[in-house]
């Protein structure tokens, strides 16, 4: 899961780092009025899901109270990446000495979460990693025991010459590990913190991103998520159980199994399709599921036509025909239907199917190739 | 021959009275798995399916009944304790079935578990079938048949596609392995091209990998290193935008990292045959034998 910036900033006060915060805004008068209380120079950012939002546009400063409403008028409603920005972080506009990157990682090749540190902050990080690997500090965490204090400060040490500033950096560090396993991160990182002027460490810009697999333990950052700023599709999908991803293509999935699923995505193309979305029905095979997908799938407009894709182990095919045909009967398509099914109660599964009017295939490929071949058909007439 | 389970191994299940657990293991007792025991705290000294005693306790069920293999079908708010529970008993196998265990919980208990002494495959796995003799997990035993044909796979319906493919080609396995496909999982596909390599009936080995990560990459340059045997892969998720988590906690392109392309390159570059579809692989395999 994602969280917003201004989301992860309240994490990270709430772990005592410095963090020059602001406040939320939804309207451009919101946004005046957040900068006069402020006072001074203030910047204005998007909160989308969304990378790359300063090349976008959508961080601006602005001197005045006014002007900080012109400017948000601007971000508000923009377009990044597909995601429509509907909230804007007021925050004042600090003077900098500095810039530096520290983020943590649960990194799958040293299976532990690992540091990341660099002098060079404020830019893209992997941009840094990959042009000149040697500015990066890197250290893993053996998490039985915890982030050390030695090694808090040894990054530190990496990070500024000043006995002060590399204490208030070991201190920021401590405290950002404790944020990153308190909420059941897979990453967190500030980029920048930055030096002012006159000293002072602190974080400017902070990224977390959750491990959905944590969220049943962590109703407190579950209660973060903002389903406004993601696909409604997806939500809906979330909620029934389902893990649905949508594309730009004409070809609709229903798989079992994200391996399969993808694989079948990958056949489309083969074939000369392109797939609509990526969706997951799961292992356990309710037929309300079935359903469910089905009314995700047809909510989309450039759907052409439905393939579901079903090797049965622990999924039922005939609970998948089941479904299908009770979601057929609430409401009829109005676009072709192609269903493999294969594995357990397949034969009962076949017979479901023909008894409402449907032909079920047993070969992957051979649905896949009659799936796209239908999707040409309709984009063609 | 066969990898990591045969007819000698002694399972216990924890969690054999749920939903899914116990569905499991009259599945894998219909299979002819030894399953010897079976565990779920407070309901001790009753039996599953009037045959199977269930204890308290992994540490009493292994010394009641000398299990050496583990299988686990709990949620995942207990599934790192149950994985530190059965390597504190002792046994040397351990299969975590369970999807969706924190991966900072993993990284506690897969050190652990090495340090016991013991394996661990998954969590978030579909465990592994050695034909005739023992499957322990959740593959379907009617769509595999023995071979001389060793599978690994870090999926589970896509794995039972390209199994199913092999035996309908006539092609059986001596193991199908399902790794998982979480970040941080106990068994990877090295350990897995490895135990392939040692076992004589292995002829050829075939791999299935997914975006995400390095794994397939490292795997590739170990089979140019060390592998004898040939080598078939896989990869899902060649069409996959960047940045979208697809299904599996793993399967996700970060930045320029770890598209099926970059794996597929990986596999040309170390002598391992590529299959574009599932289907290949079949064609790919009977070519190498």
């Amino acid at each position: 899961m994602n969280i917003h910036e201004y989301q992860a900033k309240e994490l990270l006060v709430a772990q005592g780092i410095p963090v020059p915060m602001g406040e939320v805004a939804t309207t451009p008068e919101e946004a005046e009025a957040i900068a006069r209380r402020l006072g001074g120079e203030v910047v204005i950012k998007a909160q989308v899901h969304a990378g790359g939002r300063g090349k976008a546009g959508g961080v601006k400063l602005a001197k005045t109270p006014e002007e900080a409403k012109e400017k948000a008028a601007a971000i508000l409603g923009m377009q990044i990446k597909g995601l429509t920005v509907q909230k804007v972080l007021i925050a004042p506009a600090e003077e900098i000495a500095s810039e530096a990157y520290v983020g943590i990682i649960l990194d799958r090749a040293s299976k532990a979460p690992v540091w990341m540190v660099s002098a060079a902050g404020g830019i893209d990080i992997e941009e840094v990693a990959k042009e000149t690997p040697e500015k990066i500090t890197k250290l893993p965490v053996d998490p039985r025991y915890g982030f050390l204090p030695h090694q808090a400060y040894l990054l530190a040490t990496r990070l500024y010459d000043d006995a002060k500033q590399q204490r208030q950096a070991a201190q920021i560090l401590q405290q950002l590990y404790r944020a990153f396993v308190e909420n059941g991160a897979s990453l967190a990182e500030i980029n920048p913190m930055i030096t002012t002027p006159a000293g002072e460490v602190k974080a400017i810009d902070a990224k977390f991103n959750i491990d959905d697999n944590e969220l049943f333990r962590k109703p407190a950052v579950e209660a973060l998520r903002d389903e406004s700023s993601e696909a409604p599709a997806e939500v809906l999908a979330r909620e029934a159980g389902l893990t649905f991803i949508k594309l730009d293509g004409d070809v609709g999935c229903v798989v079992n199994g994200a391996g399969l699923a993808m694989a079948t995505m990958d056949l489309v193309k083969y074939y000369g399709g392109e797939p609509a979305n990526f969706l997951d029905i799961g292992g356990s095979s309710n037929p309300e599921k079935v359903v469910n997908a089905l009314k995700i799938i047809t909510s989309d407009p450039n759907v052409k036509v439905i393939l579901f894709n079903i090797f049965g182990g622990i999924t039922r095919t005939d609970d998948v025909a089941n479904g299908i045909v009770t979601a057929i009967r609430q409401s009829p398509l109005e676009i072709p239907i192609v269903i493999r099914l294969t594995g357990t109660n397949e034969e009962i599964a076949v017979k479901i199917l023909a008894d409402a009017g449907f032909t079920a295939l047993t070969d992957m490929d051979e649905a896949v190739e009659k799936a796209v071949s239908l999707a040409k058909g309709a984009a063609n007439s | 021959m066969s990898i990591f389970i045969d007819d000698t191994t002694k399972l216990v299940v924890q969690g054999i009275t749920g939903r899914d657990g116990s569905f499991h293991s009259k599945q894998m007792m219909e299979y002819g798995t030894h399953v010897v025991a079976g565990v779920t705290p407070g309901k001790g000294g009753q039996t599953f399916e009037g045959s199977v005693p269930i204890f308290d306790t992994v540490e009493e069920a292994v010394r009641e009944t000398g299990a050496n293999t583990s299988v686990i079908y709990v949620p995942p708010a207990f599934a790192a304790d149950a994985m530190f529970e059965a390597a504190d008993a002792g046994v040397d196998f351990i299969v975590c079935i369970t999807e969706g265990v924190p991966v900072l919980d993993m990284t506690r208990v897969r050190p652990y578990v090495r340090e016991k002494g013991a394996r661990l495959l998954g969590p978030n796995c579909p465990g592994l079938l050695s034909p005739g003799k023992s499957k322990v997990g959740i593959i379907p035993g009617h769509i595999t048949q023995p071979g001389n044909v060793g599978l690994v796979s870090r999926s589970g319906t896509l794995t039972y596609e390209v199994v199913f493919k092999l035996k309908q080609a006539g092609l059986g396995t001596t193991t199908c392995v399902g790794i998982g496909g979480d970040p941080i999982n106990g068994t990877d596909f090295i350990d897995c091209l490895a135990a392939f390599e040692a076992d004589p009936e292995t002829r050829a080995i075939v791999m299935i990998g997914e975006i995400g990560g390095t794994d397939e990459q490292d795997a590739a340059r170990y089979v140019k290193e060390n592998l004898s045997k040939p080598v078939v892969g896989f990869i899902a998720g060649q069409t996959a935008p960047p940045g979208r988590r697809m299904g599996h906690a793993g399967a996700i392109i970060s930045g320029s990292a770890g598209t099926a392309e970059e794996k597929m390159q990986a596999f040309r570059d170390n002598g391992i045959g590529v299959a574009r579809r599932p289907l290949d692989v079949v064609g790919l395999i009977q070519e190498a034998l």
